[in-house]
Order: C-alpha cells, then structure tokens, then sequence
C-alpha cells in the first residue's frame, strides 16, 4: 500500500439510520466488514455495494462506499453491468436466502458460472425477513410458517453445493457470530479474483430464531463445525479428535487414536473440486459436522478479463475514431445529384 | 437468339417473391433491391419470414416472402398489392395468388408443381395444367430446375446445391423484363463466395440462363423501364431498421464520448440489433447476451450506473419482463434505452408479424406514478435518427426512454440519404466531478432548467453516495417515507418528463394547414398514411398528414393542429390504442382505422376511409 493515511472503520459507517431489529445477526456481519474493508482498499470511491430487496439488502445503505439497493432478486445483473462498464471497480453483493436463491436463483447461477470477478455475501437465515416470516427456499422442510401452517413441503437447497453446481470458482462458509472467521472469509473473497460465494449463516432473531444455534452454542459449536484449513487435516471436536476418513469413495466421520491415526485423514485441499463437492453435501446433515470456511477456491479467467481481452483484440490497428462514417458509408452506396 | 421486345415505360412496380423457406427469396428480393436503388428509383421493401425455423420443405407454414416496391416517383411503402408474383412452389402461389392484382404477372418454378408439393398446398389439380391461371393473370410457366441444371452442367456441385440456385434464375428473368443490369449481383457474388469459386460459377450460369431464357422465350415480349426516382440529392445506401438502429446508437455514443453498452436477450424480431452490435467491438460497443429480458435490462441498468450508455432491446413478451427494472430506472434517475420491436401479440402471438399493439405497455405499462418518454420511428431509415434522440434524451434529463419501432421497420428497407452526423442536435454528457470538500456529495440535486440530477459514477472520489428504489428524499437522496416528499417527487418526475415536450421542434404537417380531415399517426404506418393523404390531395381534398414521434410527451403544438381540422383519423396496425391516448389527452373524438393482420396497412384502405368521412360528416 501507498503511503495514504489508513481509512479506519469509521470511514465506511455512512450516516444512515440503521434499521433492523435489535438483535438481529446483520449488525454482526456489518461491523465485520467495517472493520475489515480498511484493509481491502485505501480508495473507498472504487468500492460498490449492491443488493436486492430484503431485510440483508438494506446493507448499502449503511456503508460509506458507493450503492445500489436495486429490485427483489436482480442484484446480480445490476452487478455484472456494472462490471462490464468498468471492470475496475471492487463489486460486493449483498443478498439474502429468497433474493439470491428464490426470486433470484436464474441470475444467481449465471453469474457464478460466468465468473465475474465480484463478490457475493448471502446472508442465509433460513426465512423470509422482510415480508415477515415466510418460509424461504433454505427452510428445513415441514417448516411451519405464516404461509405453511401446516408445515412446508419443499425440500431446501444447500447454497454451496448450489454455488458448485453452477460452477463458482470460490465458495465459502461462515456465520454472523463467528467474526474474525467472518472477516477472515470476506477478505478471502476479496483476494480471489472471480466471482466469490459466501454464505453467511444469519440469525433472524424475530422470525427464525435458533436456526444456527447448535453451530453457534459455546457448549456445542466445537463439536459441529468442522473449520476448513488449506492443507490441513479435516478435523473436529473439543478434543480435536474426530476427523473425515474416506472409505473407498465414501467418507466417514473416524475417531483418531486406535483404529484411525491423524494420517488416515483427508488433508482438506481448497483447489480439489471433489473435496469441495464432499464438504457441500456435509451441510445440515446428520452424520457429518458442518463445515465453515473455503470449501472451493480456484481461479479461472473472469468474464470481464475475458471480455477486455476481446475488445482489446478487435480494436488491434484498427482506427475506431474513423469507425462511424467507414459504417455510414458501407455497402452499395450511389449519388443522386 | 435475342429478340426484339416491345419497351413500355412504368412509374411504379410492385414484385413479391415467395417460395419455400429454403428457396433463397429473401436473397433474390435484396439483389433485386440493391439493383433497383443503384438504378436510382426510390423503393421500399418488407420481407415476410414463417415463424417455424424449418416447417416441411413445401408446406403453406414455410413459405417465405420479400415485396418490393419500386417507382420513378418518391414512395413511403412497400405497395399493396403486387404487379408480380414470383412463386417457387405450389405453397407460395396458393399463399400469395389471393394478393396478385388481377391481370398481374405471374412468374412460376414449373419443376417445384410436383404431385406431392401439391398435395402439401392442398391443390386438388395442378394449375399450372388446369388452365385456371391464364384467364386471370399473365402466367409464365418456367422450368427454372431445369434451366439452372442445364447450365451448370460440368460444375463440380452436388445436385441439391445446383437446385438451388433457381431463385437467381427467377431473378434473372425479372432483371430482363424491369431491364436492370446483371453486374451488381454477379459484384456481390464474387465477394459473398469468394473461397467458394464453383458456388459463384453455378449462381452467375443459373441469373444468365434465367436472363436468356426470358430473352429468347417467346413468352415476353415486353420490356419495362421505371426511370430513375427524383430524389433530394445526396449520397445514398439502402438501409434496413435495425442497421439504421444500431448506427443511430453509435452516432449518440460517438458524439457524446460515452462508451455504448449493449445487453440483451435473443427474441425475433429485435435480435439482430444484438447481432450487429456485437460485431462492432472495434468501435468500443461492448454487447452482452444476458440469461433473459430481465437481466439483460438490469445489466444495461447497471452498465448505464457505471458510466455507459446501456441500451436493451426486445419485443413485447421480453418488454413485460423488463418492467419492474424500468420503474427502478425511473426512481434511480439513471439514463438508459430499451428497444421494443413489437410484433403481433399477446404473448407468443405472431412472432414473425408487425403490429404497433405495444403503446399502451410502452405509455403506462408499470407499477406507479412512472412516466417515461416514449418515441416511435417512421420508417426503416428513421430509426436512425429515432435512437440517436432516444440517447440524447436519456442522458440530458436522466431517465429511461422507450424506442418503438416493429417487425416491418427493422426488416424493411429503404433508400437513405447517409447522413452527416455534425447535423445532429448536440449531445454532450457530462459527468459530476470528484468532490475534495468534506461537504456531503447531494445526488438529488437536480439542473434547475432540465430537472435531471446529476450522472454521478462509482470511481469518482468524494462523491460516494447510495441510490435504490425506495423513495428518496428531494435533494439529499436519502431513504424517505414521509408522505408530502413522496407527492413531491412523483410531481417532479412527471414534470421533468413533461419538460421535454419544450425543446421539441414545431410538429410538420404535410397538406392543408386546416380542412377536413387530419390523418394522425405514430410509428410505422407513417409511409402509408402520407401515401394516402397524397393521393387524397391530389383529388384537391382538404386533408393533411401529421406524424407523430414524440408519444410521451405529445409536442406542445398537437392541440392546436388538431383543432384546424373538423376530423382526425388515426390509423394503427391495433385496436385503437393510440386513439384512446389522443381522445384523453385532447377530448377529441377522433375516429380509428384499426386492422390487426399483422402486415402494414393499405393506403387505398386509408384513402377510402378518409373520403367515407368526409363525405358523411
Ligand atoms: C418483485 C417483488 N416480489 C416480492 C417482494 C417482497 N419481498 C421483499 S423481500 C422478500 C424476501 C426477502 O427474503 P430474503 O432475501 O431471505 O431476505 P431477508 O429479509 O431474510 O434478509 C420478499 C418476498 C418484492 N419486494 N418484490
Ligand atoms: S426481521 Fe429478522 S432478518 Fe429482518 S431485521 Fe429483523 S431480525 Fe433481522
Ligand atoms: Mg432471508
């Protein structure tokens, strides 16, 4: 960095009336952004928020950068215009569980797929917030809620194996509670060039509360998150003793010490698609812990560099200022005199 | 042996070419076209495509058309009813022979009246041995498979690609009888084929025999001259609505320095805007083909929040889709140009067909108090002057513009005056300039003569700043729900809009200054209804002629010039939608012409009417 003076949280805390509810897990994921954005530029004015509409889309408005709260789901084609226009800017996007995955799941594989290099925040609590407490596309199925008396029947989406499925050249998990793993992943987004997926698990405290409960419990969390290390083992627990064996092709959770030694375990590798792909379908399940951290990170060329690079080659020897009139004067042209 | 034909001089002409989709029409009605305009006749043309990609080879669903009108007079449509029918195919004769005016010249593929091709047309006999077209029409009965096989013996092609090159014959027999010269097409030849040397060779044999055939057969024996057209001087091309489009996009962003941004998604008839921007990366244009309508608006949306000029462009199903973003453009404040291209609807409708049916999406067509400028093109060659305004006023009062044009604007053609872009009104965009102060950047903040705010983009220091689509508060930007602020800018934003209607030139009227009837329009049927009120003048009627571009806002001086005139006509390829917009705003009791046949309006149509008013009212 340049000899510039610091920018210091405060820096991107805009004037803005914060409006959500006491308690609520946004305010967390907010701070923690704040706090880490003077470490990602020194040039707050190259740096947009953009989001939808939900309760998590309010979030520009609370950031002292530049923003844009467009429409319900459509967050992603505000984004990847404004990539297109300037691939210089550091593009974030704010989405919830039902912007991103419901009204916005079309665009949201799209953009994933296409790897725009612009970073996404969704924050998953498992409902609708805003149009108060409609069950979302992540709701654990028989939910019951003001739309599902009887409990829903959709069976939910695992964002992240989502996130792989279309393609996502990074992907990551994290929770509102857990803030230096939550500032470690956004400044993990931020060096990834690509279109980065985090998912952040948010508590809803009005309309879901406890739906992360056991991952964020003091007294239970060690023993169900399994914390993704580049090159590290995958273990887990209080004790650090349980860790992910893979029997043939299916892994298995093993206790280290008799049977399994720390040898026997996968050694988790952020660039392998396959581990990845593994650690996606851990999520919500019963036997296995729940993993937070990278799952996928491996680049590709993003859209935009791959966009730049064919203007740059069209326009190669060419005059573009002549353009105009060499295509007015195209074809079979005659005088009438 | 040449012989010696009879020579007749004509002013207008009208040729249909149809035949099976695979049969090269639209092919033979361009070299006939591009002939005709280096000729020097004025001309205009509209292609008819099959909505069915690949509907069975000889079928009514796969017949393809082009109509050519051309004439030593000035002309603003592609005719009614043509003088000549080239038919390929049984299916072609039995969908266009209806339309042939009686005593018409019909110009038929013999080989293609096969047993099974007829019964695909549904004809019971053959009538091209029936004898039941010879008392109607002066019918030609040409074995144009024959003819090209012959003379391309000795070319190594297969059989199916000689085939092939029947519809060069038949433009080869029609390039004998309007006497028009062979080179031009064998020119376009050479260089569309250039790697393939025996495809040229087979095309440039089958236009010589259809050429010589109609010069030895014993069938023609006149010739036809149509001189040259007086048209205003200039140096001219032919062009088509979506080429005159895309360079009307060019010349605002090139004028303005703005970079153009292009998004959108594929839908007929709007796609080949896409098609043709995306080869113009040289010049800057980036184009991007979205996942659908929606996204490709809200990239455009967020291209123009960047500092380009975004641009959509669709048909009225994709349209729908893109109102919710319009809207959002409209609170945002932000620039921005989306394309309709209407064709026939509801939903899939007709989507190979013109129809102006979308007005009242374009007019009112979202959620709220959202007015947006709405202006239509005329003809072919207007859509370039119709989008270069389009842009200009999107980024000088910031707002989202709708273009309208249709299915017979962007495919028909016409001969084009190739314009100076200097002529064009100025168009300067301008950016806010990076705030060093510690003053809070106030994105609300509006040109006192113009209402726009200000274009302010992410990149420039001190200007951070957020915008969305929850009211915002007058001059600060701020999120507001308070109920006076609210009334407040929706009046602002209508007035802004309504502002535009001051910079607009005087309306033109062709004909009488008052009279009898006004002829009003909007869009397409221009051509038609000035060819009407010409014809009507020329009976020294007292009628008139007005076009309208400007939908939303209507120019100042509309209801003064509807008040010189005892009746105002306006006809519309719709149920009355423009009618409607015209009676509420004005208290006119204006009469509809309303016909929804998905192809342009007659101008005998349009003069009947006219004289059935005036003479009843
Ligand atoms: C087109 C449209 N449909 C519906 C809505 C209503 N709506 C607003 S937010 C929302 C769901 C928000 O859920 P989520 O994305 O999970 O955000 P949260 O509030 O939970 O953070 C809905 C249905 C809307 N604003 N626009
Ligand atoms: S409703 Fe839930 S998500 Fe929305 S602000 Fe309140 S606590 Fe947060
Ligand atoms: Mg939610």
């Amino acid at each position: 960095m340049s000899d510039k003076p610091l920018l210091k949280k405060a820096d991107f805390q805009s004037d803005q009336a914060i409006r959500w509810c006491p308690g609520c897990g946004d305010y967390a994921i907010l701070a923690q952004t704040q706090k880490t954005f003077p470490q990602i530029t020194e040039d707050k004015e190259n740096t947009v928020f953009v989001s939808g509409i939900g309760c998590s889309s309010r979030f520009p408005y609370y950031m002292n950068t530049y923003g844009f709260h467009t429409i319900h789901g459509r967050a992603p084609t505000i984004a990847s215009g404004l990539k297109i226009a300037n691939p210089d800017l550091s593009v974030w996007l704010v989405t919830g569980d039902g912007d991103g995955l419901s009204i916005g799941g079309n665009h949201m594989i799209h953009l994933l797929r296409r790897n725009f290099d612009i970073n996404i925040m969704l924050f998953n609590n498992r409902i609708y917030g805003l149009t108060k407490g409609q069950y979302s596309p992540t709701s654990e199925q028989g939910k019951v809620t003001y739309s599902t008396p009887m409990g829903s029947l959709d069976y939910p989406f695992k964002p992240t194996k989502l996130a792989l499925g279309a393609e996502a050249s990074f992907v990551a998990k994290t929770i509102d509670k857990e803030l230096k793993h939550l500032q470690a992943m956004i400044l993990r987004a931020n060096e990834h060039k690509g279109t980065s997926f985090i998912e952040i698990y948010q508590n809803c405290n009005i309309f879901n509360d406890g739906a992360f409960a056991k991952l964020t419990d003091r007294d239970t969390k060690e023993e169900q998150l399994l914390r993704l290390e580049h090159g590290k083992p995958l273990i887990f627990g209080i004790e650090k003793d349980k860790g992910i064996y893979l029997d043939g092709t299916t892994p298995k959770v093993v206790k280290i010490g008799d049977e399994y030694s720390i040898d026997d375990i996968v050694v988790h590798d952020e660039e392998d698609r396959f581990i990845g792909d593994m650690l996606a379908n851990f999520t919500e399940s019963e036997e296995f812990p729940e993993p937070v951290g990278v799952l996928y990170c491996k680049e590709r060329p993003t859209y935009d560099s791959l966009m730049s690079a064919q203007m740059d080659e069209s326009q190669k020897g060419s005059k573009s200022s002549k353009g105009l009139n060499e295509l007015l004067n195209a074809g079979d042209t005659w005088e009438v005199k | 042996m040449s012989k010696k034909a009879k020579i007749e001089t004509l002013d207008n002409v009208t040729i249909r070419f149809a035949g099976d989709s695979g049969d090269g029409m639209q092919l033979s009605g361009g070299r006939f076209t591009q002939t005709s305009a280096i000729m020097g006749n004025d001309l205009s043309t509209l292609p008819d495509f099959p909505a069915e990609i690949r509907a069975p080879a000889g079928s009514l669903a796969g017949v393809s058309s082009f109509q050519i009108h051309f004439s030593s007079q000035e002309i603003h449509t592609p005719g009614e009813n043509p003088d000549v029918l080239v038919a390929m195919n049984p299916a072609a004769l039995k969908a266009h022979l209806k339309d042939l005016t009686p005593g018409g010249t019909l110009i038929i593929n013999k080989n293609a009246f096969t047993t099974k091709n007829l019964k695909l047309a549904g004809y019971e006999s053959d009538p091209t041995e029936d004898g039941s077209l010879e008392d109607y029409y002066s019918a030609h009965f040409i074995e144009m498979s024959k003819l090209v096989n012959l003379a391309c013996e000795g070319i190594d092609l297969a059989p199916k690609l000689i085939d092939r090159t029947k519809n060069l014959c038949a433009l080869g027999v029609l390039f004998w009888i309007y006497d028009r010269p062979l080179e031009p097409t064998i020119d376009w030849l050479n260089k569309k084929f250039k790697s393939k040397p025996d495809i040229v060779d087979a095309n440039v044999k089958a236009l010589h025999a259809g050429y010589n055939y109609a010069d030895t057969a014993e069938i023609f024996t006149t010739k036809y001259i149509v001189n040259k057209a007086k048209l205003p001087a200039g140096k001219y091309r032919n062009i088509n609505g979506t080429l005159a489009t895309c360079l009307g996009l060019l010349t605002a962003v090139e004028k303005s320095n703005l970079s153009l941004t292009f998004a959108g998604y594929p839908i007929t008839p709007a796609s080949n805007i896409l098609h043709t921007l995306a080869n113009w990366k040289r010049f800057g244009v980036k184009t991007y083909q979205a996942e659908d309508e929606i996204a490709g608006i809200g990239a455009a949306l967020g291209a123009s929040y960047g500092g380009s000029l975004g641009v959509t462009a669709s048909s009225g199903p994709g349209i729908a889709l893109k109102g919710e973003f319009l809207g959002l453009a409209i609170i945002t404040e932000l620039p921005l140009v989306v394309i309709n291209v209407q064709r026939g609807g509801p939903s899939t409708g007709l989507p190979t067909k013109t129809e102006q049916s979308d007005l009242f999406q374009a007019v009112y067509g979202r959620n709220g108090e959202a007015p947006m400028p709405v202006i239509a093109a005329s003809t072919p060659g207007d859509c370039y002057y119709t989008a270069y305004e389009a842009c200009r006023i999107a980024v000088k009062y910031m707002t989202p513009v709708m273009m309208l044009s249709d299915g017979y604007l962007v495919n028909g053609s016409e001969p084009w005056i190739i314009p100076n872009p200097d002529d064009l009104n100025d168009f300067d965009a301008e950016f806010v300039k990076e705030n060093l102060t510690d003053e809070q950047y106030l994105p609300y903040k509006r040109n006192e003569e113009t209402l726009a705010r200000g274009w302010a983009i992410p990149g420039t220091k001190g200007l951070e700043h957020r915008i969305g689509g929850i009211e915002k508060q007058d001059v600060t930007g701020n999120v507001n729900y308070d109920s006076d602020n609210h009334e407040k800018m929706v009046q602002i934003r209508a007035r802004k809009i309504a502002n535009i209607a001051n910079e607009l030139p005087p309306t033109e009227v062709f004909g009488k200054k008052e009279g009898d009837l006004l002829i009003l329009s909007w869009g397409s049927t221009h051509g038609t209804c000035k060819s009407a009120t010409e014809s009507l003048l020329s009976e020294n009627l007292k009628v008139a002629h007005v076009s309208i571009r400007w939908i939303s806002p209507l120019p100042n001086d509309l209801k003064d010039i509807l008040s010189n005139y005892k009746n105002v006509l306006i006809p519309e390829i719709n149920t009355g939608q423009f009618r409607q917009i015209i009676r509420a705003e004005f208290l006119v009791d204006a009469i509809g012409l309303n016909e929804v046949q998905g192809k342009p309006l007659g101008a005998s149509t349009i003069v009947a009417k006219a004289k059935e008013i005036i003479n009843e009212r």
